[in-house]
Parts: structure tokens; sequence; C-alpha cells
């Protein structure tokens, strides 16, 4: 198990190293760039040349992506441009990055939480009215895009009935107190539960528009997967066997029925990255996703490569945990 | 307590809990939560569309940064609210000698920095010395005002503007500059030129700034700056994005009228107005002028800042030599149907421009009539240009809304079809506006362009000194025409006369000859950007310079 961890780490520098040269070229081929976002129309050749030369960008391609290279090993990534200009890129992406966490985690929360009990239920009722409404509804989420749900959401939580926050993570006026940067967790630990609750208040809808998708694909998942199992040999020889219902259900259904929804999950995980970055908008966000926005038309190099960078290794991290929680639940991954 | 398998994640999360707990400690004021009596708030909350880049308005040239920066920080010079006019500020009064190179300022008396330095002649001397002595970092990028002002810094001290400051007592200060220029003092008035704290300036090493990767550190003072303004930083909480400045007591003047001042930023547009609908902020910049009448149906007050902004359609006779015919511009322009265009397309108060500056500029010419729509004479002029049925490459930006411009595709079509329909074949372009739209332009790449600009300080120089003054390299490519090395000359000639008055006279002249004779561009309109405030809010006025300040403003429960 210890070298199967490590081989994929080693993979995981290798695909670093050669993503950082495709990232470091492709923005750059971009048209447009940092000086023109600094100066807008105030831009006059004079001014873009200074600017350009101050920020090496006159340098020749390799020269600068040697030069990222040498900085990026000594753990320093550039200052940002656009989001937050003078911090480094990296405490940039730390400084956002729980704030993702926090959305992610919640999100897929409950997209597991209703996803699938759900998928289950309408797995055992097939073709019953609560099954084909629940597919329907799946189908839903999947189709109406994250800005229009979380207008509307907004528009009917915050704005008419005023029970929930239009924006933003915390009310600025509870000024509470930061420690990890995850601010439920932030207001646990400092007994500040006010702002626990208020942080837990502003999370609810962005998680439920950022949700959307992953629910509906847990769900479909864990119904088709519910419905194959259910008709394998083990479970009507359980049910000859005279096994209580609880049995059957527990053990033989739902655990076999799990392990491609454990895989869709984490490949979910993926995809939440990428609804971040319409979500954090819309909702402001200051996560992640708020940050790539910003910094693409910004073109902040720095904030962008290292924000891709660390996406992709938090994905191969994330697939190696599935690879992992994978051999937890099946036995037989581990034998092999 | 032995310990089984199941129940070892569980202690170890405990544990951890625990140890988390004990150093997180609420650090939270016992102010928070307090208010004031009476009947109204004691914070205003403002929705600001982008995160402040740093607090050392030196540094800064983005009106997010400046709108921060200015309720902390005064220059010499400020500005008459709701007017772009200067008035005294720091300094009570000034005066220039008469060749207009040295400048006396009385400087006002009692104003302290919130640290306790006094504020006197030797504190504004070591500003400007301060801001003159920029490394080579500094000066490419984050001193842009200065280098735009004054020229050059100290490396290259010959051909600075700016040269030298003088305390001639402890209440006045004298500044010598090379040549005289109608910059002088209006340029002072910039957020830019603030006066700091000289002690805390050397406490918090402000001048060093470093080149990291491809952009810049800034030093610690940048975060932690101080000044003399009605209100002084609180805290920047970056996780939370939200900027809070709370009153200084001990304020020269009349002190802030609401205790707390948050700025929350919020890039979205629509979930700005969002917030507004819901009260959770009490106003925000630069409303969508298509949603100028839902928010005030919805009860609120949209404040129309004076314009102080030019739209134009840019002209490049070297890329189309066509172009270098003056009946043929002529045409162009005539062939416009811009009463229509500004009805139409433009916020509520934009206007029909007449020339490059706007109304508010000291020598906009009152005479000048703008070129009124006449088909059958733009017709006439390009037939006696042999250019009918000239092609034109004519270009918008896209992914972009500017003051002056607040759709560019629906301005651009609506020219684009007057074009047509003088017979010119317009080739359509268009490219992101920073996806290589302004590099392009800068590189003199289309024919025929829209642009604009919104003006820093009142003098004409700030417009068509920009746009016609730097011959080798403007945007116009006036190098390629037969007028434009005198104009350039003549803008320069206007720009150095000391008497006001006879400047002015100068500029009004030179308004006329580039409307005219010249015409390098065609100055297209005006229109002004507002503010959107909740009916609760009071006390708030619109700045043509955008340099709204809140320390007059209430808001009621």
């Amino acid at each position: 198990m210890l070298r199967f961890i490590l081989r994929r780490l080693l993979q995981m520098v290798g695909v670093v190293v050669v993503l950082s040269l495709l990232v470091f070229l492709w923005l750059r081929s971009l048209p447009g760039g940092t000086v023109s976002a600094i100066l807008g129309e105030k831009a006059t050749p004079a001014r873009r040349a200074a600017l350009e030369k101050a920020l090496g960008l006159d340098q020749p391609l390799y020269v600068q992506y040697w030069q990222f290279l040498k900085r990026a090993v000594q753990g320093q990534f550039g200052s940002s441009t656009g989001v937050q200009p003078g911090v480094d890129a990296m405490q940039v992406f730390v400084q956002r990055f729980p704030a993702t966490l926090e959305l992610s985690f919640f999100a897929l929360l409950f997209a597991i939480a209703a996803g699938i009990p759900l998928g289950y239920m309408a797995a055992r009722r097939r073709t019953s009215w609560f099954d084909n409404l629940s597919v329907v509804g799946s189908l839903i989420g999947v189709a109406v895009p994250v800005f229009f749900l979380a207008f509307l959401l907004k528009y009917w939580f915050a704005i008419n009935l005023h029970w929930l926050p239009v924006s933003g993570r915390q009310d600025p006026s509870l000024d509470a107190t930061r420690v990890t940067g995850f601010f439920v967790l932030d207001g646990l630990l400092t007994r500040e539960y006010d702002a626990a609750w208020d942080a837990l208040k502003h999370l609810i809808l962005p998680s439920l528009a950022l949700a959307t998708i992953p629910f509906a694909v847990i769900f479909r998942i864990t119904r088709a997967s519910v419905l194959d199992v259910m008709d394998e040999d083990y479970v009507r020889t359980a049910e000859s066997k005279g096994l209580t219902n609880k049995v059957i259900r527990g053990r033989h259904i739902l655990r076999n029925a799990l392990l491609p929804v454990v895989t869709t999950i984490g490949l979910q995980t993926g995809g939440l990255l990428v609804g971040a970055v319409l979500t954090e908008r819309v909702f402001s966000w200051g996560g992640i996703g708020e940050a790539v926005a910003v910094a693409f038309t910004r073109r902040d190099y720095a904030v962008l490569q290292v924000c891709i960078l660390m996406a992709a290794i938090t994905f191969v991290v994330i697939n190696l945990l599935v690879d992992i929680a994978y051999a937890v639940i099946d036995p037989r991954v581990r034998t092999r | 307590m032995k310990l089984t398998r199941r129940t070892t994640p569980v202690v170890l999360a405990t544990t951890l809990a625990l140890t988390l707990t004990a150093c997180a400690q609420s650090d939270r004021g016992s102010g928070s939560g307090s208010s004031s009596g009476g009947d109204t708030k004691d914070t205003i909350t403002f929705g600001a569309a982008g995160a402040p880049e740093l607090f050392d308005p030196f540094y800064a040239t983005d009106g997010e940064t400046f709108r921060v920066t200015r309720q902390m920080m005064e220059g010499l010079v400020g500005i008459k609210p709701g007017t772009a006019d200067i008035e005294p500020e720091l300094a009570t009064s000034w005066e220039a000698s008469a060749d207009g190179k040295e400048w006396t300022f009385k400087l006002r008396e009692g104003v302290k920095f919130w640290d306790g330095e006094a504020f006197n002649a030797a504190a504004v001397c070591y500003n400007f010395e301060r801001m003159f002595d920029q490394n080579e970092v500094a000066q490419g990028g984050p001193a842009g005002y200065w280098a735009d002002v004054m020229g050059s810094f100290k490396t290259d001290a010959a051909n600075a503007l700016y040269q030298g400051c003088t305390a001639k007592d402890d209440m006045t200060a004298v500044i010598k500059i090379l040549r005289p220029t109608s910059k002088f003092p209006t340029a002072l008035s910039l957020d830019s030129f603030s006066m700091q704290s000289p002690k805390a300036l050397k406490d918090g090493d402000a001048n060093n700034v470093t080149k990291q990767g491809e952009g810049f550190g800034y030093p610690a003072y940048s975060k932690n700056p101080v000044g003399t303004g009605p209100y002084k930083l609180d805290k920047y909480d970056e996780a939370n994005k939200t900027v809070t400045l709370v009153r200084n007591d001990a304020y020269w003047g009349e002190k802030a009228k609401t205790a707390k001042l948050v700025f929350k930023i919020i890039p979205d547009e629509s979930t700005r107005r969002q917030e507004l609908e819901a009260g959770s902020i009490d106003g925000y910049d630069l409303p969508n002028p298509a949603d100028w009448k839902g928010l005030k149906d919805a009860g609120n007050d949209v404040l129309v800042r004076p314009a102080f902004n030019i739209l134009y359609m840019g002209l490049n006779p070297a890329k189309n030599p066509k172009l270098k015919d003056l009946k043929v511009r002529q045409a162009l322009y005539y062939a416009l149907n811009r009463e229509q265009l500004v009805k139409t397309q433009l916020p509520e108060g934009a206007t029909v421009a007449t020339q490059f500056v706007p109304e508010t500029i000291k020598g906009y010419n009152k005479d000048l009539q703008p070129y009124a729509y006449d088909k059958a004479k733009a017709m006439s002029l390009l037939k006696e240009a042999g250019a009918e049925g000239m092609s034109l490459t004519f270009a918008y930006p896209s992914e972009v809304s500017r003051p002056y411009m607040p759709d560019p595709q629906k301005i651009y079509e609506a020219l684009r079809t007057d074009l047509e329909a003088v017979g010119i074949k317009v080739n359509v372009v268009t490219k992101p506006w920073n996806g290589g739209y302004l590099d392009t332009v800068d590189n003199g790449g289309y024919d025929a362009w829209l642009l604009g600009w919104t003006g820093d300080y009142n003098s004409p120089d700030n417009f068509i000194g920009t746009f016609f003054g730097s011959l080798k390299t403007n945007d116009f490519h006036t190098s390629a025409t037969s007028y434009g090395a005198q104009l350039s000359k003549d803008l320069e000639a206007a720009d150095a006369i000391v008497d006001e008055g006879q400047r002015t006279a100068a500029y009004e002249k030179l308004n006329k000859t580039i409307m005219e004779d010249d015409l390098p561009g065609l100055a297209i309109s005006h229109s002004p950007p507002a503010l959107v405030v909740s009916k609760k809010l009071k006390g708030l006025v619109a700045s043509p310079l955008t340099a709204e300040t809140f320390s007059s403003v209430t808001v009621s429960k």
C-alpha cells in the first residue's frame, strides 16, 4: 500500500512540472496581458515599456520560465498583480483555499446526504411516482445553469424572505476572530457561536447552488448501482436464506452498490473546483474560484499559475484518497 | 485507557479539537456591537467592485484603492465637493512666482497625523522628497501618477518637473518646478500625492518596493499607513473581503458623522444590486445605466456625477492613408447621428461632444457647435476627396464596460450603421478589452476604434495633452499628418502659460483648431457615471472626479 502511495506521489511531481510549463506558455500566448490590465486606457507606449521592463515581461520566454522555476523551488511564486496585488501568489492561494474547501465540503455534504438515500429509495421503488419525480428532479439539477439557480435562490431566500444573506462569507460587523480560515470551524473554536452561525447561514445558498450537479450525478449512479446489485445472485441467496431486511440492505446491497458511487464522488470533487469558479463569483465568495476568474480577466499570471497547479495537485490527491477509500470498502482490492 | 481500533479516531479528533481550542482565543473587541443611540446607524457599508491594491496611495493607480485612501488621506490641495475645481485642504493658500516656477504653500495650523506627528513644512518636504526618490522598480510601475505628472524621478532629476522643496518657515513650504505648467497646483489634488506621516514612512520602510516574480512586493508601511484624514484604517479582512475604517477622533476639521465605514468587496455587479435590495449594503458604485430606472423605482437614489470623460472614435492616418484627408475625416463625422446615439444608447445626462474636453474643464470652448448629422454633406465630402465607398477597419472592445462607454457593442452598432449609410465599407473587428484590444490600439493596428478617457484632474492638458501631445507616440498617430507637429508644439506652449486667464484663452483657441482645422479623431460624447445609494443614506455628494468622501454621510436606521 505504502509503495503504491509513494509511486502515485512521484507521478504527481512529473505531472506538476509538465503542467507548469504548459500553463506558463499558455498564459503568455493569450492576447492582452498584465500591462494592459494595469494601465487600461491610460497606457501610452512609454508607460507600457517601463512597466514591462519593471515586471520583467520584456525578457525572452525561456528566461522568464527559468526564473519562475528557480523561484518556485525556493517557495516564491511571484506577487499577484490583479487579485491581491503585492501578495505572493502562494499566499493568496493559501489564504483563499479554506474558503473553497469549506464551500465544497458543504456542497458535497448536501450532495451525498441527499443523493445516496434518495437514489437508494428511488431504486427500491422503481417506476413509482417517487422514482419518476426524483429522476426528473435530478435531470433539472444537471441542466439548470449555476448562475440562474443562484439568482433564483438569492431572489427568494435573501431578497424576498430575508432568511439568508445574499453573498459573502460573514457579516463584517461581527468582527470575528480568524484561526484556520474555515469560518464555521473558527467560530466553534473561539466559542464565537454567533460568528459560526452567521458563517453557516452564508454557506447555505452557495453550497446548495454548487451541490446540484454532484447531487444529480450521485443520485443517478446510486440508483443505477442499487438496481444492478438488487438483481445479483447473492442478494437472492441472502433473501432465500431468510436474512433480515436490515442485513440484506446494509451489508449486501448498499455496501456493494456504493463502490461506483465512491469513484463518482471522487471525480465530482474535481468537478466541484470547476463549479466553484461560477458559484463563488455570483456569491462573492472569496475562494480560489473567484480568484481564478479575477486573475484571468486581469492576466494575473502568478495567481493563475499557482491556482491551476494547486488545483491539479488537489485533483491527484483526491483521486489517491478515492483509491484508498476503495480499498477500505472493497476487500478484494486490498488483497491485490 | 485501552484504545480500541474503533475509539482511536474519536480520541485523536477530540485531542486535536481541544488543542486547537486551547490556542484559539477570541480576540474580538468589546466595542463591537455597541451602537450609538439616536436614529442613525454607527456603520456605513458600501459595496466596492474590487479589492484595494494597498493603502499607500502613492503606489496606486486604480479607483478602488483611491476610494478607500481618500477617506484617510489628504493632500495640500483638495477638491471642492461636487465639482472638479480645487480648494484648500492641508494648504490654506498658495501663490506662484511671476515665472510660475516657484510655488509657495501656506499650511494649515493644528493638523496632526494619527500617530501624533505634527503636520508642517518639514513633513511636506519629506513627503515630496520621498515621492521623488524612487527605486527603479517603483519608477516602472507603482509610482505611476508621479511619472505621469512629474515626468521623471531623482535618478533623472534634471528632466523632472519637480525641482525641490524647501521649508521657508515652519508653516510655509516652497516647491520649485522646472517649467510653468497648467498641472500646477491642480495635479496636487491627486490622491497619490497625499501627505503621510514622515515618521511612519521612515519606520515602515515605505519606499522599499521590490520585484517579486512578475509582480511587485510592497513594504509593511503599505498595509499600515498614517495620514491626517477623517477616517483611519481599522483592518483589512482579506478572507472576508472587507475593509473597515474607523473615525479619527483627533481630526482637525469636522469629525466624521458615522463611526465606522465598511467597504465590502463584491466583484459581480448583479450581486451588488441584490445586496442593496436586501439592505445589507447602503450603496455601490457604477450601477449599470440599464438598471438606473429599476433602482430608482425600488426606492433608491441614483446620484449622477457630472461627466468628466470623453468617448471618441480614434482614427489612424498611418494605417489608412485616406484618413490623411481632412475632408474624409469630416465626412465620417457628419455621417454620425450622435443625437440619436446619446438618446438611445447612453445614460440620461449624456451629451454630444463638441470637443475633446468635457464642459467642466477650464479651457472648454463654449462657442463650438457639434458637427451636425448631415448625410448629404458627408457623401459630397467623400466624393470631393475621391473616397466614395472607401473601406474602414473599425474596431470595438468586448468584455468591458467603461464609464464613458457602458455598452461598447451597442454604441458601435449605431455608429457602424451610420457609416454604412454613406457608403463606407466597414470591416467589423472586435477583441476583448484585455484580450488584445488595448494592445492593438497602442500598436496602431486599426484604422478606427472606440476608446475614451476619464480625467484625473482639472486641466485640459490631462485630456488633449495626453491625446495629441507626444508626437512620436500618441495613439492618433498625428506624426503621420501635416498638422501633428504644430499641434503638439501649440499644446506644449499653452500648458506653459503662467497667467490662468491667458492660458484658458489659449486652450479655448486650441480646442477650436483641433475640431475645425485638424480633426485628429472624432469626439463622440460625454456620459455621466453614477452611484446608487439607499434612501436611508444621506450626505453623499457625487463627484465628477469620483472623489466622494464619506465623512458627512449618515445612514438612518
